[in-house]
């Protein structure tokens, strides 16, 4: 299971930041996405990946902690989501007016001179 | 049950919070009204800081547990006397920002006076709070509110600066949630109290991931503060801000400083290496100097000088010695308050100018030769007068000048002579500290020059071209703004010695550990 994960990550960080690099607005906002979505499932693979099971106790069971998964990096990626969304939208609301003002997607807002 | 006036510790945020959701709800054209009830808002939180700032001069570390939540579950604002002052800080810049809107800026936008409350939140959040995700949470806060405030006015060159902006902050910000998911995958806590007993305790297997953790952590706070290779985006940035906005913005830069000092602070023991920071500050120091003299325009010299101050900052907290970081502190105070009150004051004096004139001397000597300098109006002898606004404004500037170049009478001296004096007073005197004194003394001199030029040019070469029209409430904020700084020199002793104590706090091992939580 780490290896999938981590290839995953590596694959979604490493397209990210190539897309980030771009000089279109737009590939620098799928970019972004790319990278947080690879950030965010770093965030998850902290609380150790374990399948199956769940982040809370059941009431009147013996507790124990092996057979538990890690709550808090579950609810700092929920925040962490919902962070990076709202930003995402925010860049795009920028991203139209620079086009709009502009009249280019180009991230500088002119094209470079040949 | 916790004392009422314990509260106080939560008000730098909440109330912020409140202000900003109230002006939300209030329709977009009652200017007025949301001014009074923003003036009424930053007049109470500064009473508050007041209050804060004076609790925590009594050497006490207060931590406040949200909701009650002990700490291990619950998240704790810590106040000590670092805190205490940045938030006050933050504060004053807002009443300025907010005094000089009341002209016009805050009526470019809708929602101008929500933004400004909304970033006071993050930014009082981010000084005040013991725990790093709620740091990043804070730090977000405040950057939301400040791409908003960037964009304060619109037009072109706001947008594409923005775009910018908004693009390597959210980069920083997933380099910042990188960092917290390391650190807390080998200690298993966020609480930086917590961090600071358990980062000495882990595993050397684990201890270089725990290393790469506040690396990354470090480089997301360092964009922040506009080290060198990470700081090509401010000055373009700021100087596109309308003026009110970039005048807090010049807080946004200690942000980073300030996450770069706690940071360091939970590693005792040299995990946090002092060289890199030390050379990383001088390399800045020499940017921001290099800048400040080839700067076309106003905005961008003042966009300069603080990137200037903050590669000081850096450099003399990289020295890693506690009266040095003290002195530091005080310089943190008095250069913010003086390039807000430069970035204010550029707009006031812009005004005179005809659009367009952002060329200075330099250029217009060497590229329409010296003939160009006599105007034959300018050959009336009669004497000219001086209107009482520019003499205002050109005195305004001279305060400026001083306090970003450091010469005396203002603080901008005595913060320059403590650093260098606690830099000197080793001995045998390191090599980078002789590195350091010449580069701040550059520096200075840098700043003369470039600011002289500058008001040379506005003031005295083209007197002809009429007095701006300023109002009692523009010009009124960067007044306050100098006068603060005169009495941060008249009261230098007392101000310099809360500095030292908050700089000895950070130094002192486990000074932060009150909020840890008590384990069994």
């Amino acid at each position: 299971m780490e290896p999938v994960l981590a290839i995953g990550i590596g694959v979604l960080a490493g397209s990210g930041v190539w897309l980030l690099l771009r000089p279109r607005t737009f590939q620098v906002v799928i970019g972004l996405s790319l990278l947080s979505y690879a950030v965010n499932l770093f965030i998850f693979v902290m609380g150790w990946v374990r399948g199956g099971a769940a982040p809370f106790v059941q009431p009147g069971a013996p507790v124990d902690p092996a057979r538990f998964a890690d709550p808090l990096p579950q609810a700092l990626v929920l925040t962490a989501i919902v962070i990076t969304f709202a930003m995402t939208a925010l860049l795009l609301v920028v991203l139209l007016a620079s086009r709009g003002l502009t009249g280019t997607d180009h991230v500088d807002g002119r094209e470079d001179e040949e | 049950m916790i004392a009422a006036h314990e509260h106080l510790a939560v008000v730098p945020v909440v109330l912020p919070l409140a202000a900003g959701a109230l002006m939300l709800a209030l329709d977009e054209e009652r200017h007025r009204l949301k001014a009074a009830l923003n003036a009424v808002s930053i007049a109470a939180l500064i009473a508050a800081c007041l209050a804060l700032v004076v609790q925590a001069d009594t050497g006490r570390v207060q931590v406040y547990a949200i909701g009650n939540w002990a700490p291990p579950f619950g998240i704790v604002l810590v106040v000590d006397r670092l805190s205490a002052l940045m938030v006050l800080l933050s504060g004053a810049l807002a009443a300025g920002a907010l005094a000089f809107s009341l002209a016009r800026w805050h009526r470019a936008g809708p929602r101008f006076h929500t933004l400004l409350q909304f970033m006071l939140m993050g930014l009082n959040g981010a000084f005040l709070t013991g725990d790093l995700f709620n740091l990043f949470v804070f730090f977000e806060l405040l950057l939301a509110a400040s791409y908003g405030l960037a964009l304060h006015g619109s037009g072109t060159r706001r947008v594409s600066a923005s775009l910018h902006y908004i693009v390597i902050n959210l980069t920083a910000s997933l380099l910042f949630l990188v960092g917290v998911a390391l650190i807390y995958g080998v200690t298993g806590t966020l609480n930086m109290a917590d961090l600071a007993t358990r980062l000495p305790a882990v595993d050397e297997a684990d201890r270089g991931l725990a290393q790469a953790g506040a690396a990354i952590l470090g480089v997301a706070f360092l964009v922040k503060a506009g080290m060198w290779p990470l700081g090509f985006w401010l000055p373009g940035t700021y100087a596109a801000a309308s003026a009110p906005a970039a005048a807090l913005f010049a807080v946004l830069t200690k942000v980073g400083v300030y996450a770069v000092l706690r940071l360091s602070s939970l590693f005792p023991g040299g995990a946090v290496d002092g060289g890199l920071l030390l050379a990383g500050g001088m390399v800045t120091l020499a940017f921001g100097l290099a800048g400040v003299l080839a700067s076309q325009s106003l905005a961008r010299l003042a966009g300069f000088s603080l990137l200037a101050s903050s590669g000081t900052l850096l450099a003399v907290i990289g020295m890693g010695d506690a009266r040095a970081t003290g002195a530091a502190l005080y310089y943190l105070v008095a250069s913010t308050l003086g390039v807000s009150a430069l970035f204010l004051l550029i707009e006031l004096v812009e005004r005179a100018r005809p659009p367009g004139a952002d060329m200075l001397a330099v250029t217009r000597a060497a590229f329409l030769g010296a003939s160009e300098e006599r105007d034959p109006e300018e050959e009336d002898e009669s004497g000219v007068v001086i209107p009482a606004t520019m003499a205002l404004l050109g005195l305004s500037f001279l305060g400026c000048a001083l306090l970003v170049a450091g010469l005396p009478p203002l603080p901008g001296f005595v913060a320059k002579f403590a650093m260098l004096a606690s830099l000197l007073a080793p001995d045998p005197v390191p090599g980078a500290a002789w590195g350091l004194l010449v580069l701040l003394t550059l520096s200075g001199l840098a700043s003369i020059i470039a600011m002289g030029r500058a008001g040379l040019q506005v003031f005295w070469a083209h007197p002809a071209l009429g007095v701006p029209r300023v109002r009692l409430v523009e010009m009124a904020p960067v007044a306050v703004l100098l006068g603060l700084c005169l009495a941060l020199t008249a009261q230098a002793g007392p101000a310099m010695r809360y500095a030292q104590d908050a700089a000895q706090a950070l130094h002192a091992p486990r000074g932060h550990a009150e909020g840890a939580p008590r384990r069994p």
